[in-house]
This record gives structure tokens, sequence and C-alpha cells, in this order.
């Protein structure tokens, strides 16, 4: 548990002031065809499909929970969270298992895709346009190749219920 | 080495781990609120500890310390890095102490003069000269030596039978365990598809050492309650002789097993609590004496299992809070206004103890009164997910109370199925289970859109579990089959209503996401065997959502609400609404009821002028309730059935309608026979029926005993209330008891003091002249009734309640209206008497 202390000023510093390279490092993911974004540094694991149990009275952006060897993740599906359509049926998401605040939480995400290398000189911030459910949870843009990546905050994702 | 000092040094060295970290952080950001509330916390629970101990070093330097750190807390001295050098070197100096103290057992010499005027210096403003703060520390590593060598040969004849195990290494074992679970279940999956299973006799064996060796891990977590007691009856004697008080202290529920982290976690907060009662809650001899209570005041703990979860409750026979005292606290530190004071209860007001910074100690003593203490009590209990609350009457005591959710405990739960999904019911709190519907067993009827069974003689509300938890898409009137958990949140009863029971699992309950905490029904979740995350219900939530009226809990969130009504006849009573006549409805108290029956007409009969049925093998007269009533010649007839046994007696009305939980307000104008007045329900006037006329006309000879012979058990009957006298003893003597009715405490005396004679006492608490409580203690202070047992009659029956009708020298206690449970109690009461 030592190592995990340790690390807990890491996880509490702002995005905006990273400064190694291992805290510049974002796993990519896409969500209704947007690319997104987290730190790595956040993500402890990296699951397919899931059997996730049903959570009634949670909040609608909880899918559910599910067994991480033996720890209990919740389940919060990205698509509802940022406002965008439904999965259709027959499409099966990807976990992304992060930590915040010492818990488990599973982003539901369409699909993951790489490790990168963003740095943080080339963000840049919000546009002024971006859709305020976005503005929310978004750290900044980056521009790759022909897309646009959203960085997203995850404790701001996680900031649901009471 | 001495266990306190032991767990003292490992506690200690844990702090002072954090305290270099935390005090540089505090350097960097001097405003930060948390980080200095946490270092004065540390520093405070040294001193606090070590007061204790005897251990005058490391005290005089926290004290010094703390005097610092307090007021750069209430910010009347600002935090400048010469300060945290200061405070820094104050950590070293702990260190060297506490090296000191592992290695030899005993504080090592040194003068912490110079450090502690540099500290004292700084408090009063002053800057202090840097070389004050120079090392002082005497080697002390050569004399420690042959100390250690002889600790251990004197150990080494014997090996000691437990062995200290970090909380972490535990937490691995059991993760890796679950793993272990999962994977062998996978196996047997595999082995059950395959043939040819060569492997099936070395699998099931691998199988049963899984699953021993999982109770073992599971079992290594937990602990009795009294191990984390076990300084305490130290710690009230060193505290009795520094107060100049006298305490005893009693404890009970020691072998109540906790979870190990669990119980970790409020040893702390335990301590600080106890210390509290004895510095603050206990008056010294003098005041006890001219308040006429025992010289010797008294300090409770007790710990129990309810409803799936563990109550520690540390009470005291103190002075209790001084409202007022804490108000004008309150209004000085700008916590709130006079005005918003004048809307809380007294309650809430009393709630305030729990901020941060807030102490109603005249004075600081070494021993407590910083206003650092409860906050950290309630902030530590928070943290696992559980709830302190505190009742306190002034000149009686307060007794505070800590409910632990089962978070990180090992329960037998019950899984169910509801809607499609399992949940997991602890089994603490579950009494029994019944089959509803299919074929000849009992059915789940509906009273308009409440659902109720008819359990033995008894109405149990139901509660169907997919309704509360909204996982029907359309509402199902047909729920044909099921079954009921009949549950007991705080002496209610009740059912939830299932579609499917499967079997009992151990199960490590984990505590929920804190997205989710905000779902009351849930008290955890946890993983099952087969590797499923299935939910924990809590019956508490689930009463509490249902609307079933439990002010008798002591849960947080609905306390508030629930408790500014405590007078009598504020409080909710389940009536039974029905109609009969022309005019207003008509309400009985459900409790009143022993059962609802819709009787075919074609069975009812005609004997001369009244009307019977045949009855569960006997004849049971029928009244129409209005006698203008035209029975009806097919179809069925509803029929309250009042009485038990041989003496059942049916009232017939036209329809039944509805029953609600209200506050029973009566207004006895246009007062008529068979009728104790009207309240309004549901902004409409009902009227209330006067069961005892019903009953005699049912019956002439009602109150004649039937199955008693020989001389009838003379009850006196205490309660103020007409209403109540005609609720509660037309049930009593027509269970066969003689009854005497006085309307208080004083005049039950008098009767005693008049040479009367009876059998037992039922007496009801909130009465003029002279209360409950009083008539018991006075009963109990010797005359002729010093032995009769007594039974307490109340609408408020929370545990706490219970307690201090117990304390008063009551028998029993049972709520209002729970007519089942005073004839019981009576039955149980009187049983010695009766055998002969």
């Amino acid at each position: 548990m030592q190592t995990a202390q340790a690390m807990k000023p890491d996880e509490r510093a702002p995005a905006g002031s990273i400064t190694s390279d291992a805290a510049s490092m974002m796993l990519t993911l896409s969500v209704a065809g947007q690319l997104c974004a987290v730190p790595v540094l956040s993500v402890r694991d990296v699951l397919g499909v899931q059997t996730i149990t049903r959570i009634p009275l949670a909040p609608r952006e909880v899918a559910g929970s599910l067994n991480l060897r033996g720890r209990i993740v919740t389940a919060v599906d990205l698509r509802c969270r940022l406002g965008l359509p439904p999965r259709e049926a027959g499409q099966v998401a990807m976990s992304v298992v992060v930590e915040v605040g010492g818990e488990l939480y599973s982003l539901l995400a369409d699909q993951v895709g790489e490790v990168l290398t963003l740095n943080a000189e080339e963000r840049s911030p919000n546009p002024q346009t971006l859709d305020a459910s976005w503005k929310e949870f978004s750290l900044g843009v980056h521009r790759q190749g022909d897309q646009l990546l959203v960085l997203l905050d995850v404790d701001q994702l996680m900031a649901l219920g009471a | 080495m001495d266990d306190l000092l032991a767990d003292f040094l490992t506690e200690t060295n844990e702090g002072l781990a954090s305290l270099d970290a935390a005090l540089l952080q505090l350097e960097r950001n001097p405003a930060n609120g948390a980080v200095l509330s946490e270092v004065f916390r540390t520093v405070h629970t040294i001193k606090g500890t070590c007061g204790f101990l005897g251990l005058p070093r490391l005290e005089g330097v926290a004290h010094a310390a703390e005097n610092v750190l307090g007021l750069w807390r209430d910010g009347s001295l600002p935090v400048t890095p010469a300060g945290i050098t200061l405070i820094l070197s104050a950590a070293d100096r702990f260190k060297q102490i506490v090296a000191g103290l592992e290695a030899t057992g005993n504080e090592p010499a040194g003068d912490d003069g110079p450090l502690k005027a540099a500290l004292d210096a700084a408090a009063s403003g002053e800057v202090a000269p840097a070389e004050a703060v120079a090392d002082a520390a005497l080697p002390f590593a050569e004399t420690a030596m042959p100390e250690i060598q002889a600790d251990t040969t004197v150990t080494g004849g014997n090996a000691p039978q437990t062995i200290r195990v970090a909380v972490d290494v535990l937490e691995e074992l059991m993760v890796l365990v679950s793993e272990l679970v999962l994977t062998r279940n996978q196996l047997m999956q595999l082995a059950r598809a395959e043939e040819n299973a060569a492997f099936a006799v070395p699998l099931q064996r691998l199988s049963q050492i899984t699953s021993d060796l999982q109770d073992g891990v599971m079992k290594t977590r937990m602990q009795p309650i009294g191990n984390a007691w076990a300084k305490l009856p130290r710690l009230v004697r060193d505290l009795s002789n520094d107060l100049g008080k006298r305490i005893e202290l009693e404890m009970r529920g020691a072998d109540t097993e906790l979870d190990r982290q669990v119980m970790e976690l409020i040893k702390d907060p335990l301590t600080h609590m106890v210390r509290n009662s004895a510095d603050h809650g206990l008056e010294t001899p003098e005041q006890r004496r001219a308040a006429g209570k025992k010289e010797t005041g008294r300090i409770l703990l007790n710990a129990f299992h309810e409803g799936g979860h563990i109550v520690l409750q540390i009470g005291d026979d103190g002075r209790g809070l001084n409202t007022d005292r804490i108000k004008a606290k309150v209004v000085a530190q700008g916590l709130a206004t006079e005005a918003e004071l004048a809307t809380m209860s007294e309650r809430d007001i009393q709630r305030f103890i729990f901020r941060a910074g807030f102490s109603t100690a005249a004075e600081v003593t070494s021993v407590s009164g910083r206003g650092v203490g409860m906050d950290v009590v309630k902030t530590n209990i928070e943290r696992i997910g559980g709830t302190v609350d505190l009742t306190s009457r002034e000149h009686k005591g307060t007794t505070f109370s800590i409910k632990i959710p089962l978070t990180l405990a090992i329960a037998a739960a019950l899984i169910v199925e509801a809607g499609g999904e399992r949940f997991a019911i602890p089994q603490a709190g579950v009494l029994e289970l019944v089959r509803v519907g299919g074929g000849d067993g009992p059915k789940v009827e509906r009273i308009k859109n409440s659902a109720v069974l008819r359990l033995r003689g008894q109405l149990l509300p139901l509660v169907p579990l997919k309704h509360v938890l909204q996982l029907e898409q359309a509402p199902s009137q047909h729920e044909s089959e099921g079954f009921v958990v009949v549950t007991q949140v705080a002496g209610q009863l009740f059912g939830i209503v299932v579609d499917r029971v499967f079997d009992t699992e151990e199960i490590v309950v984990k505590p929920v996401a804190p997205i989710l905490r905000h779902i009351t029904m849930f008290s955890g979740n946890t993983i099952l065997g087969d590797g499923s995350v299935i939910m924990i219900l809590d019956p508490n939530g689930i009463a509490r959502a249902s609307g079933l009226g439990l002010e008798g809990t002591t849960d947080g969130g609905t306390m508030e609400e629930a408790t500014t009504t405590t007078r009598r006849g504020e409080r909710n009573t389940a009536l039974l609404l029905f109609r009969a006549g022309a005019g207003a409805p008509k309400a009985v108290p459900l409790g009143l009821v022993a059962r609802l029956e819709n009787l075919d007409a074609a069975r009812i009969e005609r004997t001369g002028d009244s009307l019977v049925v045949q009855y569960r093998g006997t004849l049971m007269p029928l009244v129409p309730l209005d006698s203008y009533m035209t029975l009806p010649e097919t179809g069925f007839q509803s029929v309250l059935v009042f009485g038990d046994g041989d003496r059942a007696m049916g009232l017939m009305v036209e329809e039944i309608l509805d029953v609600v939980d209200t506050v029973l307000e009566m207004d006895s104008a246009g007062l008529r026979p068979g009728f104790l007045g009207s309240c309004v329900v549901d902004g409409k006037v009902t009227d209330l029926l006067d069961t005892s006329y019903w009953l005699k006309q049912g019956q002439a000879d009602w109150f004649e005993p039937s199955g008693l012979t020989g001389a009838k058990p003379r009850v006196l009957v205490a309660e103020d209330s007409e209403f109540f006298r005609n609720l509660i003893v037309p049930a009593i003597m027509a269970a066969g008891y003689d009854v005497t009715t006085v309307n208080n405490g004083r005049e039950a005396l008098r009767l005693r003091d008049a040479g009367e004679r009876y059998d037992i006492i039922i007496s009801d608490i909130n009465m003029p002249e002279l209360d409950g409580f009083g008539l018991a203690r006075a009963v109990r202070d010797g005359g002729a009734w010093a032995e009769l047992p007594m039974i307490a009659l109340s609408s408020a029956s929370s545990p706490s309640d219970v307690e201090r009708g117990r304390a008063a020298g009551f028998s029993d206690y049972i709520a209002k209206f729970d007519r089942d449970a005073l004839l019981g109690s009576l039955q149980h009461c009187l049983q010695p008497m009766l055998a002969r």
C-alpha cells in the first residue's frame, strides 16, 4: 500500500501540470465515433466484454457493476455520460478500468485504441462552441492526424450521484 | 512490553510517518486547513494517549506543540516557515523518544526545556531562537542492547500464540482467495462437461481445500469487539484518578464479532468517546450528590448486531448536553444565527458537537476540550460508511450510538430474486420465510394499493421488492406466487415480497462505490461464489423508502425529519379505513384488528336476533356496524375480526378502503356510542371506532374470562389518555385478566399505599404528575410492589427507549397497539404465578 499512497499526489495533480513522460501518456478510446483519451496513469486494466450486473435505482449513466479479479468495479457508460445516443443492439462495449479516489470504475467505450504521448503544449483549450455537456468533461483538445482528440477529465466523469 | 505501550508505539509510529510529509505540505501551502487539522489531530492523539501511559517527556513536548498548532488552526497565529521548523523539531523529538521507548520500554532521559520554551515562545508570538531546538538526545543505543536480549529470553520460553500481521497482507490474501474461488468454479464447470474426468477426484479435493482456505482467511479478519475494549478499563481507572471522579465502566456484548479492519478504525473514536464521557459527561462526586445521584458515575458500552448493522453505544448517566450552552457557542462561532437556531430541534442543536473545532468544555484540560474529538470521531466513522448519533437529556446523561454497516464484515445472506435480478438480504434481519400463493397457503391480499399478509392473526405490511427497486416496466397485479421475507427493523415487522429464494451464502460485504452511496436501499455489494456481483439490500432503507412508520430507528437520514414529534398522539399510527353506513368513513387502529375476512354470505346464520358464522371451529358472533345495514343474500361480506382463539367477534362493514399511516389527533366533538371521536385522515373527517363498545355488543360476557380458571390475575393499568385506555383495556380483559385503571403514576402509588395487591403493572410512559419511568423507580425502590413485574407501554420503542425502560425497572417494553406482544408479555411475566 506504500506505493499506492506514494502515487496519490500524482493522481490528484491537475492534468494541466503534467511534467513526467508517463504522465503525458494517454490511452485513446472512441465513443460513438468521437476520439477521446484518458491518462494512462489512471488506467488499471482494459477488458473485453464483461458480465455486468444491473443496479436498480442507480443514476442512468451507471451501467452496473462487474467483477475484476475479486474487486467490484462500477461501470459507467461513456455514451450516456457524454450525452451520446445509446449503443445499438449487438454492439459490444470495451471496459477501461480506471482508479479514482481509491475506487475502481469501468468506462464503457466502443473501442479502445493505442497509447500515445501527448504533449501538453500542443493542447488547445476547449473551443468556445463545444457542447456544454462536453465542456464539463474535457480538459482540452489535441489534433491527431485528421481527427480531433478530446482529453477526458476522469475525476469529473465520476462526479456522479450525491 | 506492555500491550498498551506496544499499541501506542505502533499507532504513534504510523502517525509520525505521515507527520513530516504533512508538515512540508503545510509549509508549501499554509492555507491548507485540512492538512493543518490532520497535523493537529496527530499531535493531539499523541499527547492524549501518552498522558495515560505516564510518558511525561512526550506529553510535555506534544502539549507545547499542540498549543502552537491550535493557534494556527484558529487563525490567530500565521503559519511561518520558522514555525514549521519548530514543529518539525518537535516531531524529531517524538521520534527520538519513541525509538528509546521501543528499545527500553522507558522514556530515554533528556532535556526538552529549550524546545518547549521555543514552542511556548512561538505560541506567544515571539520568534524562536534557532539554537533552542538543537538536539537534546542522549545516546540510548548502548543501554538498549541488554534489555532487548533480556526480553527475548523471557518470551522465548513461552512462545506467543498470536502474531501481528499487517491488515494489508490479510486484504491481499482475501483478494487472492476470491480469485482462487473463481478459478476453481471455472474448473468445476469444465470438469462437468468432460466425460473422462481423471482429474475429477483431485479437483474435488482442490475445491474442498479452497473452501476451507476461504473460511480460514475470512476468520482471520474477525475479532470480538472486546479486544478493542481491553484498554478501556485502565483508561477509565486512570481518568477517574486524574479527574477526581468515581467512574464505573460496564461493558456488554463484548463477544460481538467485528471485522478487524473496522475495529481498528473505530478504536480511536471509541477511546475518544469514553474519554469524553468521563471528562465532560460525568460530574464530580460532589455535583452528583447535590443532584441526588449516586456518587459513582456509570459509563456503559454496549455492542450488538441490528438489522445487518453493528451498533455500538457509549452512554453515561452524567449531566447530559446543555443545549443553551451549545446554542451560545454556535452563535459565538458563527456556525448559525439565533434565528436559524430557533427553528432547529433540540437534537439538531446537539448535533453541533460533531462540528470541527467545537467544544463546550469551559476549560482546556489535558484530557480533552480542545474541540478535537467529536469531529474526528464523526470523520473516522463516516469514512467506513457508518453513522454516529446521540441522544441526550440534561441531568440524565448522554448516549452515543455508532452504527456501522456490515462494510467489511462477513455475513450470512439470503439470495433472492426479484424482477429477474438477484439480491442478497442479510440474514440477521430475516425472521422467517413464507411462501405465498400456490395452493392453500397464505395469500397476498390487497387493501386498495397496499399489500398485506395475514400471518398467525397479524396483518403484516408487505413491500414488493420489484416496486421499491423499480424493476417493473408495467405494474402487474398478479403476483400470484412468490415468497415473503419477514423482516424486523427497530421493532417493526414487515415483509419483503420476492419472486424466488435461492439459498443462503456467506458473503464478504464490500461497500458500494461512492457514486452509488445515495441509494439507501443497499448496504453494500458482494461477489457470489459463481463470480457474479450482486447488491446487498438494507432492510432499514427499504422500510424507510416504503414509508413504514419507523420513527424508532436511529438512522441518520430520516432522523432529522422524524424526531420533531415525540409527544404522544402525534406519532403515526396505522389506521384501517372502512365504510359502514352513512356519514364519514370509519377507522380503527390496524394493530387491534386480528384479521380481515371476506365471508361468503351464505355461511352467515341467524340465531334469534343475532348473526353468527362458523369460524375456525367455533361460532363467531357478527355485529353489523350500522344497524340499517342490509345483509347481502349472495356474494361476500367484509368482516373485521377482533379477539382470538375461542373469543373471536366479527364486525360487519360495507367496504374496506385503505390502510394509512397517520398522525392521530382526536377530536371528541359529536361523540356517540361506539365511537371514540373523530380525526382527520387524508383531509377527510373519519370516525374512530370504540373497540370495547363493539366487543360488548358481540358478546355480553366478553369481559368474562374463558380459558383461565380460579382467581383472575389482577392487572393495574396506568394510562392517562382515555382513548388509549379504551384501546388497551378491552384486549387485556378479553384475555381473562382483572383490570384496574388509574390515570397516572401518582394514583398508582396511592393504591399501593392503600394496601391494594396486584399481580402485574402495565404503565404508559408519558403521564402527568408521575410518569412511567418515575413510577417504575418508585415501585422498585421498595414497598409491597417492589417485586411486581412491570410492562412499559409506549409509542416510542426504539432500542434506546427500551434501554431506558429497563434501566428504570420495567420488565418489558411494548409498543402501543401491539396487542399480541402485550398479551404475550403479560402471559410471560405472569407465568411463575399461573404455574402455582
